[in-house]
Protein backbone atom coordinates (compact mmCIF):
# COMPACT_ATOMS: atom_id res chain seq x y z
CA UNK A 1 0.00 0.00 0.00
CA UNK A 2 1.45 3.80 -0.89
CA UNK A 3 1.62 6.12 2.25
CA UNK A 4 -1.27 8.58 1.34
CA UNK A 5 -0.07 11.92 1.23
CA UNK A 6 -1.47 15.75 2.02
CA UNK A 7 -1.44 18.60 -0.24
CA UNK A 8 1.69 19.93 1.53
CA UNK A 9 3.61 16.78 1.81
CA UNK A 10 3.53 16.43 -2.28
CA UNK A 11 4.55 19.89 -2.29
CA UNK A 12 7.78 19.05 -0.38
CA UNK A 13 8.33 15.88 -2.23
CA UNK A 14 8.03 18.24 -5.64
CA UNK A 15 10.66 20.55 -4.01
CA UNK A 16 8.70 23.65 -3.04
CA UNK A 17 10.59 23.86 -0.25
CA UNK A 18 13.87 23.08 -1.30
CA UNK A 19 15.93 19.84 -2.27
CA UNK A 20 16.85 19.32 1.40
CA UNK A 21 12.97 18.77 2.26
CA UNK A 22 12.15 16.88 -0.76
CA UNK A 23 15.14 14.30 -0.25
CA UNK A 24 13.90 14.03 3.47
CA UNK A 25 10.29 13.26 2.51
CA UNK A 26 11.13 11.28 -0.54
CA UNK A 27 13.02 8.65 2.19
CA UNK A 28 9.75 9.42 5.13
CA UNK A 29 7.28 8.12 2.53
CA UNK A 30 10.30 5.23 1.21
CA UNK A 31 10.23 4.34 4.87
CA UNK A 32 7.05 4.78 5.81
CA UNK A 33 5.47 1.76 3.02
CA UNK A 34 8.38 -0.70 4.84
CA UNK A 35 6.81 0.30 7.97
CA UNK A 36 3.40 0.20 6.67
CA UNK A 37 2.63 3.15 7.35
CA UNK A 38 -0.89 4.88 5.62
CA UNK A 39 0.04 8.28 5.68
CA UNK A 40 1.92 10.32 7.67
CA UNK A 41 1.47 12.72 11.35
CA UNK A 42 2.50 15.74 12.78
CA UNK A 43 5.44 15.29 15.16
CA UNK A 44 5.99 17.75 18.05
CA UNK A 45 9.94 16.99 18.21
CA UNK A 46 12.79 14.92 17.52
CA UNK A 47 16.16 13.31 18.95
CA UNK A 48 18.98 12.87 16.09
CA UNK A 49 21.03 9.88 16.12
CA UNK A 50 23.08 10.47 12.64
CA UNK A 51 25.18 13.09 13.66
CA UNK A 52 27.73 10.21 14.93
CA UNK A 53 30.64 9.63 12.39
CA UNK A 54 30.44 6.25 11.24
CA UNK A 55 32.37 6.55 8.08
CA UNK A 56 31.91 8.75 4.66
CA UNK A 57 28.59 8.11 3.95
CA UNK A 58 26.85 9.82 6.88
CA UNK A 59 29.18 12.83 6.44
CA UNK A 60 28.32 12.96 2.98
CA UNK A 61 24.32 12.59 3.63
CA UNK A 62 24.55 15.25 6.09
CA UNK A 63 26.59 17.29 3.25
CA UNK A 64 23.72 16.85 0.67
CA UNK A 65 21.02 18.17 3.28
CA UNK A 66 22.83 21.31 4.22
CA UNK A 67 23.70 22.04 0.45
CA UNK A 68 20.25 21.83 -0.29
CA UNK A 69 18.74 24.37 2.64
CA UNK A 70 18.01 21.88 5.32
CA UNK A 71 16.25 23.65 8.58
CA UNK A 72 15.02 21.35 11.04
CA UNK A 73 11.67 22.33 11.42
CA UNK A 74 10.84 21.35 14.91
CA UNK A 75 12.54 20.96 18.31
CA UNK A 76 15.36 18.53 17.96
CA UNK A 77 18.27 17.77 19.95
CA UNK A 78 21.53 15.84 19.42
CA UNK A 79 22.55 12.50 20.53
CA UNK A 80 25.97 11.67 21.31
CA UNK A 81 28.67 12.22 18.81
CA UNK A 82 32.45 10.94 18.77
CA UNK A 83 34.22 13.76 20.65
CA UNK A 84 34.71 14.75 23.62
CA UNK A 85 34.11 18.90 22.57
CA UNK A 86 34.41 19.51 26.17
CA UNK A 87 37.71 17.50 26.63
CA UNK A 88 39.39 16.48 23.43
CA UNK A 89 42.70 16.04 24.75
CA UNK A 90 41.39 12.80 25.91
CA UNK A 91 40.31 11.31 22.22
CA UNK A 92 43.19 9.07 21.12
CA UNK A 93 41.17 8.34 17.68
CA UNK A 94 42.75 9.06 14.04
CA UNK A 95 43.34 12.96 13.19
CA UNK A 96 41.26 11.94 9.79
CA UNK A 97 38.52 10.68 11.20
CA UNK A 98 37.80 12.98 14.64
CA UNK A 99 38.16 16.00 11.49
CA UNK A 100 35.12 13.79 9.77
CA UNK A 101 33.48 13.46 12.62
CA UNK A 102 34.09 17.69 13.78
CA UNK A 103 32.30 18.40 9.97
CA UNK A 104 29.42 16.31 10.81
CA UNK A 105 28.79 17.74 14.12
CA UNK A 106 28.65 21.05 12.76
CA UNK A 107 26.48 19.74 9.41
CA UNK A 108 23.88 18.80 12.53
CA UNK A 109 24.08 21.74 14.16
CA UNK A 110 24.11 24.47 10.50
CA UNK A 111 20.53 22.52 10.22
CA UNK A 112 19.43 24.21 13.50
CA UNK A 113 19.84 20.72 15.83
CA UNK A 114 20.44 21.95 19.27
CA UNK A 115 24.20 20.60 20.17
CA UNK A 116 22.87 18.83 23.15
CA UNK A 117 25.18 15.95 22.73
CA UNK A 118 23.41 13.69 24.85
CA UNK A 119 21.79 10.12 24.31
CA UNK A 120 19.48 10.75 27.60
CA UNK A 121 17.88 14.00 26.19
CA UNK A 122 14.94 12.46 28.51
CA UNK A 123 17.46 14.17 31.28
CA UNK A 124 17.07 17.89 29.76
CA UNK A 125 14.31 20.11 31.82
CA UNK A 126 12.15 20.08 28.32
CA UNK A 127 10.61 16.72 27.39
CA UNK A 128 8.11 14.95 25.53
CA UNK A 129 4.42 15.02 27.42
CA UNK A 130 2.52 11.70 27.75
CA UNK A 131 0.69 10.50 24.49
CA UNK A 132 3.12 13.32 22.41
CA UNK A 133 3.92 11.90 18.62
CA UNK A 134 7.79 12.39 18.06
CA UNK A 135 10.56 11.33 16.14
CA UNK A 136 13.70 9.75 18.05
CA UNK A 137 16.57 7.69 17.23
CA UNK A 138 18.89 5.92 19.63
CA UNK A 139 17.75 2.78 20.84
CA UNK A 140 18.13 3.73 24.62
CA UNK A 141 16.29 7.19 24.33
CA UNK A 142 13.50 5.04 21.83
CA UNK A 143 12.61 2.44 24.72
CA UNK A 144 12.62 5.56 27.36
CA UNK A 145 10.22 7.83 25.41
CA UNK A 146 7.93 5.18 25.34
CA UNK A 147 7.99 3.60 28.49
CA UNK A 148 9.06 6.05 30.83
CA UNK A 149 7.46 9.32 29.08
CA UNK A 150 4.02 7.37 27.51
CA UNK A 151 5.47 9.63 24.26
CA UNK A 152 5.03 8.10 20.89
CA UNK A 153 8.34 7.33 18.86
CA UNK A 154 8.83 4.28 16.46
CA UNK A 155 12.63 2.59 16.52
CA UNK A 156 14.17 5.39 14.25
CA UNK A 157 17.56 4.96 12.42
CA UNK A 158 19.96 7.18 11.33
CA UNK A 159 18.79 8.79 8.72
CA UNK A 160 15.11 9.23 8.79
CA UNK A 161 15.42 10.93 12.40
CA UNK A 162 16.59 14.40 10.68
CA UNK A 163 14.16 13.49 7.61
CA UNK A 164 11.41 13.98 9.96
CA UNK A 165 13.06 16.56 12.06
CA UNK A 166 12.85 18.30 8.82
CA UNK A 167 9.66 17.69 7.28
CA UNK A 168 8.31 17.93 10.91
CA UNK A 169 6.51 14.51 9.64
CA UNK A 170 6.97 10.82 10.52
CA UNK A 171 4.94 7.56 8.96
CA UNK A 172 1.78 6.73 11.12
CA UNK A 173 2.47 3.09 11.72
CA UNK A 174 4.24 1.04 14.59
CA UNK A 175 4.70 2.42 18.42
CA UNK A 176 2.60 5.60 16.85
CA UNK A 177 -0.71 3.22 17.56
CA UNK A 178 -2.43 2.40 20.28
CA UNK A 179 -2.64 -1.31 19.98
CA UNK A 180 1.12 -1.28 18.28
CA UNK A 181 1.98 -0.38 22.09
CA UNK A 182 0.07 -3.46 24.07
CA UNK A 183 2.14 -5.92 26.12
CA UNK A 184 2.40 -9.76 23.93
CA UNK A 185 5.07 -11.01 26.52
CA UNK A 186 4.95 -11.48 30.40
CA UNK A 187 7.89 -11.55 32.45
CA UNK A 188 7.40 -11.96 35.97
CA UNK A 189 10.32 -11.76 38.67
CA UNK A 190 9.99 -14.90 41.32
CA UNK A 191 11.81 -15.52 43.87
CA UNK A 192 13.90 -12.67 43.22
CA UNK A 193 15.43 -10.89 47.06
CA UNK A 194 14.66 -7.73 48.12
CA UNK A 195 17.66 -6.88 48.81
CA UNK A 196 19.08 -7.45 45.25
CA UNK A 197 16.18 -5.56 44.34
CA UNK A 198 17.50 -2.60 46.60
CA UNK A 199 20.61 -2.41 44.92
CA UNK A 200 21.33 -0.98 41.47
CA UNK A 201 22.68 -4.06 39.73
CA UNK A 202 19.76 -6.10 38.76
CA UNK A 203 17.84 -3.59 36.58
CA UNK A 204 20.38 -3.47 33.34
CA UNK A 205 20.83 -7.66 34.10
CA UNK A 206 17.02 -7.66 33.99
CA UNK A 207 17.16 -5.50 30.33
CA UNK A 208 19.53 -7.88 29.19
CA UNK A 209 16.71 -11.04 29.67
CA UNK A 210 14.27 -8.48 28.54
CA UNK A 211 15.99 -8.11 25.27
CA UNK A 212 16.70 -11.92 24.91
CA UNK A 213 13.19 -13.05 25.52
CA UNK A 214 11.47 -10.43 23.87
CA UNK A 215 13.56 -9.82 20.96
CA UNK A 216 11.21 -6.88 18.96
CA UNK A 217 8.11 -7.30 21.35
CA UNK A 218 6.42 -5.35 24.20
CA UNK A 219 6.88 -7.33 27.21
CA UNK A 220 5.24 -6.26 30.00
CA UNK A 221 7.41 -6.91 33.51
CA UNK A 222 5.62 -7.63 36.89
CA UNK A 223 7.37 -8.13 40.36
CA UNK A 224 9.34 -4.85 40.28
CA UNK A 225 9.39 -2.87 43.19
CA UNK A 226 6.71 0.26 43.47
CA UNK A 227 9.95 2.70 43.63
CA UNK A 228 11.44 1.86 40.91
CA UNK A 229 12.36 5.03 39.60
CA UNK A 230 13.84 6.85 36.49
CA UNK A 231 17.69 5.77 36.27
CA UNK A 232 16.29 2.01 36.86
CA UNK A 233 14.31 1.78 34.44
CA UNK A 234 16.18 3.90 31.94
CA UNK A 235 19.14 1.04 33.08
CA UNK A 236 16.80 -1.71 31.99
CA UNK A 237 15.79 0.08 28.46
CA UNK A 238 19.04 0.36 27.67
CA UNK A 239 20.39 -3.36 28.00
CA UNK A 240 17.14 -4.69 26.28
CA UNK A 241 17.91 -2.51 23.38
CA UNK A 242 21.31 -3.78 22.95
CA UNK A 243 20.72 -7.34 23.83
CA UNK A 244 17.10 -7.22 21.73
CA UNK A 245 15.53 -4.72 19.62
CA UNK A 246 12.97 -3.27 22.29
CA UNK A 247 11.34 -0.19 21.42
CA UNK A 248 9.17 -0.20 24.20
CA UNK A 249 8.48 -1.93 27.96
CA UNK A 250 6.03 -1.65 30.40
CA UNK A 251 6.76 -2.00 34.47
CA UNK A 252 3.01 -3.00 35.97
CA UNK A 253 2.03 -0.25 38.15
CA UNK A 254 5.27 2.10 37.37
CA UNK A 255 5.22 2.96 34.13
CA UNK A 256 2.06 5.43 32.72
CA UNK A 257 0.59 2.99 30.24
CA UNK A 258 0.43 0.02 32.63
CA UNK A 259 -1.06 0.78 35.47
CA UNK A 260 -2.55 -2.94 35.44
CA UNK A 261 -1.71 -5.83 33.68
CA UNK A 262 -4.81 -5.67 31.34
CA UNK A 263 -4.15 -1.92 30.80
CA UNK A 264 -0.49 -2.95 29.64
CA UNK A 265 -2.08 -5.86 27.44
CA UNK A 266 -5.59 -4.35 26.54
CA UNK A 267 -7.36 -7.45 28.29
CA UNK A 268 -5.14 -10.43 25.72
CA UNK A 269 -3.83 -13.09 27.38
CA UNK A 270 -0.07 -13.31 26.90
CA UNK A 271 2.83 -15.52 27.51
CA UNK A 272 4.31 -15.38 31.00
CA UNK A 273 8.11 -16.19 31.23
CA UNK A 274 9.40 -16.55 35.09
CA UNK A 275 12.99 -14.33 36.16
CA UNK A 276 14.68 -16.03 38.97
CA UNK A 277 17.29 -15.14 40.65
CA UNK A 278 19.12 -17.62 38.59
CA UNK A 279 18.48 -16.25 35.88
CA UNK A 280 19.77 -13.14 36.88
CA UNK A 281 23.03 -14.59 37.75
CA UNK A 282 23.39 -16.28 34.75
CA UNK A 283 22.43 -13.01 32.68
CA UNK A 284 25.03 -11.40 34.73
CA UNK A 285 27.66 -13.51 33.71
CA UNK A 286 26.61 -13.35 30.18
CA UNK A 287 27.31 -9.50 30.37
CA UNK A 288 30.69 -10.39 31.19
CA UNK A 289 33.80 -11.96 29.10
CA UNK A 290 36.36 -11.87 31.82
CA UNK A 291 36.30 -14.25 35.00
CA UNK A 292 38.93 -13.78 38.03
CA UNK A 293 39.34 -10.09 39.54
CA UNK A 294 41.64 -8.30 37.27
CA UNK A 295 40.89 -4.98 36.95
CA UNK A 296 42.23 -2.76 34.54
CA UNK A 297 39.52 0.45 34.56
CA UNK A 298 36.23 1.25 35.59
CA UNK A 299 33.28 2.88 32.98
CA UNK A 300 30.18 4.32 34.12
CA UNK A 301 27.51 6.89 33.08
CA UNK A 302 25.95 4.84 30.25
CA UNK A 303 23.47 5.86 29.10
CA UNK A 304 24.37 9.20 30.59
CA UNK A 305 24.41 9.61 34.24
CA UNK A 306 21.61 11.49 35.73
CA UNK A 307 22.38 14.55 38.43
CA UNK A 308 20.81 12.13 41.37
CA UNK A 309 23.49 9.07 39.68
CA UNK A 310 26.28 12.12 39.64
CA UNK A 311 25.48 12.79 43.24
CA UNK A 312 25.48 8.71 44.36
CA UNK A 313 29.02 8.47 42.69
CA UNK A 314 30.17 11.08 44.11
CA UNK A 315 29.23 10.24 47.84
CA UNK A 316 30.26 6.66 47.09
CA UNK A 317 34.08 8.32 45.59
CA UNK A 318 34.57 10.70 48.86
CA UNK A 319 34.67 7.55 50.98
CA UNK A 320 36.81 4.93 48.84
CA UNK A 321 39.10 6.49 46.47
CA UNK A 322 40.00 4.54 43.20
CA UNK A 323 43.35 3.42 42.10
CA UNK A 324 42.58 2.68 38.63
CA UNK A 325 41.53 4.83 36.16
CA UNK A 326 37.48 5.80 36.60
CA UNK A 327 35.31 6.99 34.05
CA UNK A 328 32.09 8.65 34.32
CA UNK A 329 29.83 9.90 30.93
CA UNK A 330 27.69 12.22 31.10
CA UNK A 331 25.91 15.30 29.14
CA UNK A 332 27.37 18.68 29.21
CA UNK A 333 24.05 20.56 30.84
CA UNK A 334 23.82 17.61 33.48
CA UNK A 335 27.91 18.62 34.02
CA UNK A 336 27.06 22.44 34.11
CA UNK A 337 24.41 21.88 36.75
CA UNK A 338 26.57 19.44 38.70
CA UNK A 339 29.18 21.74 38.41
CA UNK A 340 27.11 24.51 40.46
CA UNK A 341 26.42 21.79 43.05
CA UNK A 342 29.95 21.33 43.49
CA UNK A 343 29.90 17.48 43.23
CA UNK A 344 32.33 17.69 39.78
CA UNK A 345 34.73 18.77 42.23
CA UNK A 346 34.13 15.89 44.31
CA UNK A 347 34.36 13.79 41.46
CA UNK A 348 37.76 15.54 40.23
CA UNK A 349 39.48 15.42 44.04
CA UNK A 350 38.62 11.87 43.68
CA UNK A 351 40.26 11.50 40.30
CA UNK A 352 37.40 10.55 38.81
CA UNK A 353 37.45 11.61 34.78
CA UNK A 354 34.02 13.03 33.72
CA UNK A 355 33.61 12.39 29.41
CA UNK A 356 30.87 14.68 27.58
CA UNK A 357 29.48 14.92 24.64
CA UNK A 358 30.43 11.08 23.11
CA UNK A 359 30.40 8.12 25.33
CA UNK A 360 33.21 5.97 26.44
CA UNK A 361 32.76 2.59 24.41
CA UNK A 362 32.19 5.27 20.72
CA UNK A 363 35.51 6.78 21.85
CA UNK A 364 38.49 5.51 22.84
CA UNK A 365 39.64 7.29 25.95
CA UNK A 366 39.54 4.64 28.51
CA UNK A 367 42.93 3.45 29.54
CA UNK A 368 43.03 -0.22 30.94
CA UNK A 369 46.47 -1.17 30.88
CA UNK A 370 45.12 -4.12 29.03
CA UNK A 371 43.64 -5.15 31.84
CA UNK A 372 39.28 -5.58 31.68
CA UNK A 373 37.13 -2.85 32.44
CA UNK A 374 34.08 -3.25 35.03
CA UNK A 375 30.90 -1.33 33.74
CA UNK A 376 27.71 -0.87 35.64
CA UNK A 377 25.91 -1.27 32.21
CA UNK A 378 24.60 -3.41 30.19
CA UNK A 379 24.79 -1.88 27.02
CA UNK A 380 28.23 -0.63 27.59
CA UNK A 381 29.02 -4.30 28.43
CA UNK A 382 27.56 -5.74 25.34
CA UNK A 383 29.49 -3.05 22.94
CA UNK A 384 32.65 -2.13 24.22
CA UNK A 385 34.09 -5.50 23.41
CA UNK A 386 33.87 -5.35 19.62
CA UNK A 387 33.99 -1.65 19.52
CA UNK A 388 37.08 -1.25 21.57
CA UNK A 389 38.81 -4.56 21.73
CA UNK A 390 38.46 -4.98 25.95
CA UNK A 391 37.29 -7.67 28.04
CA UNK A 392 34.40 -6.30 30.41
CA UNK A 393 33.23 -7.20 33.87
CA UNK A 394 29.48 -6.49 35.27
CA UNK A 395 28.43 -4.81 38.38
CA UNK A 396 26.47 -2.66 40.10
CA UNK A 397 27.67 1.00 40.74
CA UNK A 398 28.86 0.25 44.63
CA UNK A 399 30.75 -3.18 43.15
CA UNK A 400 32.06 -0.96 40.55
CA UNK A 401 33.53 1.41 43.14
CA UNK A 402 34.46 -0.93 45.86
CA UNK A 403 36.24 -2.64 42.98
CA UNK A 404 38.31 0.58 42.04
CA UNK A 405 39.16 1.26 45.39
CA UNK A 406 40.60 -2.20 45.97
CA UNK A 407 41.88 -2.47 41.91
CA UNK A 408 40.26 -5.72 41.50
CA UNK A 409 37.04 -7.08 40.92
CA UNK A 410 35.07 -7.45 44.11
CA UNK A 411 31.56 -8.49 44.65
CA UNK A 412 28.88 -8.82 47.22
CA UNK A 413 27.64 -12.55 45.94
CA UNK A 414 24.90 -12.68 48.80
CA UNK A 415 23.46 -10.43 46.60
CA UNK A 416 22.89 -12.68 44.26
CA UNK A 417 21.23 -15.39 46.53
CA UNK A 418 17.67 -16.77 45.94
CA UNK A 419 15.57 -14.72 47.65
CA UNK B 1 6.85 -16.50 9.95
CA UNK B 2 5.75 -13.55 8.99
CA UNK B 3 4.56 -13.23 4.69
CA UNK B 4 6.88 -12.80 2.38
CA UNK B 5 7.31 -8.90 1.43
CA UNK B 6 10.11 -6.39 -0.48
CA UNK B 7 11.53 -4.28 1.74
CA UNK B 8 13.98 -2.90 -0.65
CA UNK B 9 13.71 -3.84 -4.15
CA UNK B 10 16.53 -4.93 -6.99
CA UNK B 11 18.12 -8.21 -7.59
CA UNK B 12 21.57 -9.45 -5.91
CA UNK B 13 23.10 -13.19 -6.18
CA UNK B 14 26.15 -14.62 -3.73
CA UNK B 15 26.84 -17.58 -1.68
CA UNK B 16 24.49 -17.62 1.32
CA UNK B 17 25.81 -16.81 4.91
CA UNK B 18 22.64 -18.20 7.35
CA UNK B 19 23.56 -16.30 10.74
CA UNK B 20 21.79 -18.49 13.73
CA UNK B 21 21.05 -15.07 15.55
CA UNK B 22 19.99 -11.29 15.44
CA UNK B 23 22.59 -8.76 14.49
CA UNK B 24 23.11 -5.10 15.00
CA UNK B 25 24.87 -3.80 12.24
CA UNK B 26 26.14 -0.96 14.50
CA UNK B 27 29.05 -2.73 16.83
CA UNK B 28 28.46 -5.99 14.71
CA UNK B 29 30.09 -5.13 11.46
CA UNK B 30 32.96 -3.54 10.67
CA UNK B 31 32.48 -1.60 8.05
CA UNK B 32 35.89 -1.47 6.61
CA UNK B 33 35.96 -5.26 5.28
CA UNK B 34 32.50 -6.82 6.42
CA UNK B 35 33.95 -9.03 8.96
CA UNK B 36 31.46 -9.85 11.61
CA UNK B 37 32.93 -8.30 14.89
CA UNK B 38 29.58 -8.68 17.83
CA UNK B 39 32.08 -10.79 20.44
CA UNK B 40 28.66 -12.45 21.55
CA UNK B 41 27.48 -13.70 18.37
CA UNK B 42 27.77 -17.28 16.99
CA UNK B 43 29.11 -16.15 13.46
CA UNK B 44 31.75 -13.73 14.76
CA UNK B 45 34.48 -13.67 12.50
CA UNK B 46 32.44 -14.58 9.25
CA UNK B 47 32.15 -11.75 6.59
CA UNK B 48 28.98 -10.54 5.10
CA UNK B 49 30.75 -9.12 1.57
CA UNK B 50 29.29 -10.23 -1.21
CA UNK B 51 26.92 -12.67 0.21
CA UNK B 52 23.40 -12.86 0.93
CA UNK B 53 22.77 -12.60 4.37
CA UNK B 54 20.38 -14.69 5.89
CA UNK B 55 19.16 -13.52 9.26
CA UNK B 56 16.19 -13.88 11.78
CA UNK B 57 16.34 -10.02 12.41
CA UNK B 58 18.04 -6.51 12.87
CA UNK B 59 18.93 -5.89 16.53
CA UNK B 60 19.75 -3.09 18.98
CA UNK B 61 21.65 -0.05 17.45
CA UNK B 62 19.72 2.62 15.58
CA UNK B 63 22.83 3.48 13.64
CA UNK B 64 22.39 0.21 11.73
CA UNK B 65 21.35 2.14 9.05
CA UNK B 66 24.45 4.13 8.44
CA UNK B 67 26.59 1.12 9.01
CA UNK B 68 24.79 -0.33 6.10
CA UNK B 69 24.97 2.93 4.04
CA UNK B 70 28.51 2.97 5.00
CA UNK B 71 29.38 -0.95 3.46
CA UNK B 72 27.52 0.08 0.74
CA UNK B 73 29.46 2.51 0.07
CA UNK B 74 32.95 1.05 0.81
CA UNK B 75 31.91 -1.97 -1.10
CA UNK B 76 32.20 -4.21 1.63
CA UNK B 77 27.85 -4.68 2.08
CA UNK B 78 26.10 -8.08 1.34
CA UNK B 79 24.79 -9.61 -1.83
CA UNK B 80 21.22 -9.07 -0.76
CA UNK B 81 19.51 -9.22 2.69
CA UNK B 82 17.24 -11.90 3.82
CA UNK B 83 15.39 -11.42 7.17
CA UNK B 84 13.11 -13.53 8.81
CA UNK B 85 11.22 -10.50 10.33
CA UNK B 86 11.08 -7.02 8.48
CA UNK B 87 13.63 -4.33 10.33
CA UNK B 88 12.66 -0.80 9.00
CA UNK B 89 16.68 0.32 9.88
CA UNK B 90 18.01 -1.99 7.53
CA UNK B 91 16.13 -1.20 5.15
CA UNK B 92 16.32 2.92 5.43
CA UNK B 93 20.32 2.33 4.98
CA UNK B 94 19.68 0.54 1.44
CA UNK B 95 17.26 3.35 0.71
CA UNK B 96 19.72 6.05 1.35
CA UNK B 97 23.01 4.37 -0.11
CA UNK B 98 20.30 4.07 -3.21
CA UNK B 99 19.98 8.10 -2.93
CA UNK B 100 23.63 9.00 -2.09
CA UNK B 101 25.06 6.70 -4.48
CA UNK B 102 22.71 5.21 -7.22
CA UNK B 103 23.73 2.02 -5.57
CA UNK B 104 21.54 -0.65 -3.34
CA UNK B 105 21.09 -4.13 -2.69
CA UNK B 106 17.49 -5.84 -1.79
CA UNK B 107 16.70 -6.43 1.56
CA UNK B 108 13.83 -8.63 1.82
CA UNK B 109 11.30 -10.56 4.43
CA UNK B 110 11.31 -14.27 3.40
CA UNK B 111 11.48 -17.78 4.41
CA UNK B 112 14.61 -18.72 3.89
CA UNK B 113 14.65 -21.84 6.35
CA UNK B 114 15.76 -24.38 3.72
CA UNK B 115 18.31 -22.32 2.56
CA UNK B 116 22.25 -23.83 3.20
CA UNK B 117 25.16 -21.70 4.17
CA UNK B 118 27.49 -21.57 1.60
CA UNK B 119 25.00 -22.65 -1.44
CA UNK B 120 24.54 -19.82 -3.88
CA UNK B 121 21.51 -18.31 -4.14
CA UNK B 122 19.67 -15.32 -5.92
CA UNK B 123 17.37 -12.88 -4.44
CA UNK B 124 15.12 -11.49 -7.02
CA UNK B 125 13.14 -8.79 -5.17
CA UNK B 126 10.04 -6.21 -7.00
CA UNK B 127 7.08 -4.63 -5.80
CA UNK B 128 4.81 -7.41 -5.22
CA UNK B 129 7.22 -10.33 -5.62
CA UNK B 130 10.19 -11.64 -4.13
CA UNK B 131 12.29 -14.56 -4.82
CA UNK B 132 14.96 -16.22 -3.07
CA UNK B 133 16.19 -19.27 -5.33
CA UNK B 134 19.21 -20.89 -7.35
Amino acid sequence: MPVALTEADRSRLNGDHGEAAALATRILVETGAVMGAERLIDIASAHVDGCLYHGLAGLEFAERLVSGGARVSVPTTLNVSSMDLLHPERGRGDPASAENARRQMDLYVAMGCRPTWTCAPYQLPRRPAFGEQVAWAESNAIVFCNSVLGARTNRYGDFIDVCAAIAGRAPLAGLHLDDERRARLLLRLEGVSTRLMASDAPYPVLGHVLGKEAGTAVAAIGGLPADTGEDRLKAIGAAAASSGSVAMFHALGITPEAPTLEAATGGSEVAEIAVTAARLRAARDELATATGDALGAVSVGTPHASLAELERLAGLVAKRRPVVPFYVNTARDILAEAERRDWVGSLGAAGVEIVTDTCTYLTPIVEAGGGPVMTDSGKWAWYAPANLGVEVVFGGLEECVASAAAGRVVRDESLWADG
Amino acid sequence: MAEPRTLVAGTGRGAALVLSEALSFWGGINPSNGEVIDVRHPQRGANVSGRVLVLPSGRGSSSSSSVLAECLRAGTAPAAIVLAEADPILALGAIVARELFGRTIPVVVADARDVRDGVDITVRASEGSVDVGS
